[in-house]
């Protein structure tokens, strides 16, 4: 089902190696990129994080742990770690909940199911694009579709009023976009409730449990490990969010830094203001420890609820 | 619980109409058919909601700018194709010339994404190599690395080598395998055709490179059609790689870049215009998922990703 589960299942021990040099050829283009694109730049981000290192200054200086320990007292480094989490403890939830409600809707033999589940898959594949980005600066600025809507209706005074103008709702309205594009993770689940043997459930009802039971005594313990994969996989995705942030607050994670993504911080550090690229390394490494620790927290308390029946 | 990781194949048609007509067959209580009239009324709703603000977005183009804002709702009044006109000049460049460089930057995404990944794919699915287990290991963990500790690096590489201001930093990393996740997909599907067929090949004295050519490759065609209409959609939408590499250069610019230059000069005033670009930049998308959506479909329920 996930790469994660993959990881998982792969075992040690020795096999024969008979193929070794026609191999080598199927992988040459990927070996080539693992080593130029991903290994090497990954080590020169940690060894850059230890420097002052700028592409337009000729000196750089060994710095030690400085970078990180200058990191705990950047006051907006912590800002976009609170709104970075905020978004991504509140919004993955969300979407995830939403996405199993409509996929277990959808699931019980609902005519029209092509038609709802391409309706709500669409918006998954448009999330990231600056047009919906901008549009929903027309949804929820001044005079917007919201506001509008709104001061029609007697709710707020004038239609004037900008929901991400203001530094209380700013992030919601990039929630409520990330929680919009709840369609992918509602395909992965149509597809492991469908493989929930219905047998179960025509036992469950024989034995008189009602479908509220039957949700959580038989789809949830079933579908657990998969809504742990997307869990897991839906955190790391949403750290690293950036294209909605930068459109909705034209660049400067504004109002007063209220949508001031990590990424868009890093990206400020490394590549606008000052091209300070070995802070923003220090900062990039810093976002893989605390990403490494949400994973492994997430895997530590699955066994609390994720249920494997092997 | 594990076998869902590598089932690949979906429910049969056949196996699906035959349960439906024995719902059908059975009489419906009364109780039931409220609540499913409260469902459908339910997911109706939703679906309202999901795809108002695209449907919004779509008849507020054709209508006069001023109009847009004042009354937000669903009316074809005034229909006007002005929007589309002043918008499709409006900055340097004809906005098609932005159109023409995404598909350029996809084409090469798609073919190099296509090419080194299904390689990738069979080898890791099909041969037999020293370590294999730990380079299969670190490539599905290159999935999950965030890309920020890498760009820094990257764009240093790229700037000492003169790719800054071209679309070399977009597409070669896609020539060399690295979106790692459809290497995952392909081998996912390589592993659930049956391996007999190659093994026959193998004992008739065929070599691995025409097994793959021959044999795999046409078998291959569905999972290769989902990592490039996938392909198309991340780099049709990538927003980041242009904004790091083709800022300045504006014959360059993607229609993402395009858009975003278009919210700066435009000052937030002629939405009607930016609203007409916005849905030209999003069509090839909609005819990817009209298309392709089977495809989709199918790899998102295979591979949990996205």
């Amino acid at each position: 089902m996930s790469a994660l589960m993959e990881l998982k299942n792969i075992k040690g021990g020795k096999q024969e190696n008979t193929d070794n040099k026609v191999a080598l050829v199927f992988l040459a283009p990927w070996i080539i990129g693992l080593l130029a694109i991903t290994m090497i730049p990954l080590i020169a981000s940690l060894v850059l994080s230890f420097t002052n290192y700028r592409l337009t200054s000729r000196r750089t200086e060994f710095l030690g742990i400085e970078n990180y320990a200058r990191m705990f007292a950047d006051d907006r480094m912590w800002q976009s770690i609170k709104v970075t989490l905020t978004y991504v403890l509140v919004s993955t939830p969300f979407q995830l909940a939403l996405a199993l409600g409509i996929a277990v809707l959808l699931n019980q033999g609902m005519k029209g199911l092509p038609f709802y589940r391409s309706v709500f898959y669409l918006p998954s594949l448009m999330g990231s694009s600056v047009a919906i980005a901008l549009l929903w600066t027309r949804i929820f600025g001044a005079q917007g579709l919201v506001s509008t809507i709104l001061a029609k209706l007697g709710i707020i005074e004038s239609p004037d009023y900008s929901w991400m103008g203001d530094t209380r709702t700013a992030l919601i309205t990039i929630m409520i976009l990330h929680v919009w594009t709840f369609g992918s993770p509602m395909i992965i689940f149509l597809a492991g409730l469908r493989q929930i043997p219905s047998m179960y459930y025509e036992a469950a009802s024989v034995d008189g449990a009602g479908k509220w039971i039957q949700f959580w005594r038989i789809t949830m313990p079933l579908l657990s490990p998969i809504i742990f994969f997307n869990l897991i996989l839906q955190i790391i995705g949403a750290f690293q969010s950036f294209t909605q942030a930068y459109i909705v607050s034209g660049g400067t994670g504004g109002p007063v830094d209220s949508t001031l993504f990590y990424s868009l911080y890093i990206y400020e550090t490394g590549f606008v203001n000052k091209l300070e690229m070995g802070y923003a390394s220090a900062m990039a490494w810093f976002l893989v420890v605390i990403i490494t620790i949400f994973t492994a927290a997430n895997f530590y308390l699955s066994k609390y609820w994720v249920f494997y029946d092997d | 619980m594990t076998d869902l990781a590598t089932t690949t194949a979906p429910t049969s048609p056949r196996e699906l109409s035959a349960e439906d007509r024995r719902h059908a067959k059975r009489p419906v209580p009364t109780g039931q058919r409220v609540k499913s009239v409260i469902k459908h009324i339910l997911l109706v709703a939703a679906a309202c909601v999901m795809i108002y603000p695209l449907i919004w977005m779509l008849v507020s183009s054709l209508r006069p700018g001023d109009l847009i804002f004042r009354t937000p709702g669903l009316v074809f009044d005034n229909f006007t194709t002005e929007n589309y006109e002043y918008g499709w000049d409006a900055l340097g460049r004809p906005f098609g010339t932005y159109m023409i460089n995404s598909v350029i930057v996809s084409a090469g995404s798609i073919l190099g994404n296509v090419v080194t990944c299904s390689l990738a794919a069979y080898a890791f699915a099909r041969l037999r190599f020293t370590a294999k287990n730990i380079l299969f290991a670190i490539m599905l963990l290159t999935i999950m690395l965030p890309f920020h500790v890498l760009i820094v690096p990257q764009y240093i590489v790229f700037s000492k080598l003169g790719m800054l201001g071209t679309f070399w930093p977009l597409i070669l990393p896609k020539l060399l395998a690295t979106d790692a996740f459809f290497v995952f997909l392909l081998v996912q599907f390589i592993r659930g055709l049956p391996r007999e067929l190659d093994e026959a090949a193998l004992i008739d004295g065929c070599g691995h490179f025409r097994i793959f050519f021959n044999i795999i490759m046409p078998l291959l065609v569905p999972a290769i059609a989902t990592t490039a209409i996938f392909t198309f959609i991340w780099t049709w939408n990538d927003f980041f790689g242009s904004l790091l590499y083709l800022s300045g250069r504006e014959e360059l610019y993607t229609v993402q870049l395009g858009l975003r230059a278009f919210q700066d000069s435009s000052g937030l005033t002629n939405w009607g215009a930016i609203f007409a670009m916005s849905v030209l930049s999003l069509i090839p998308i909609f005819l990817a998922f009209l298309f392709g959506q089977r495809f989709l479909i199918r790899g998102i329920a295979t591979t949990g990703i996205k």
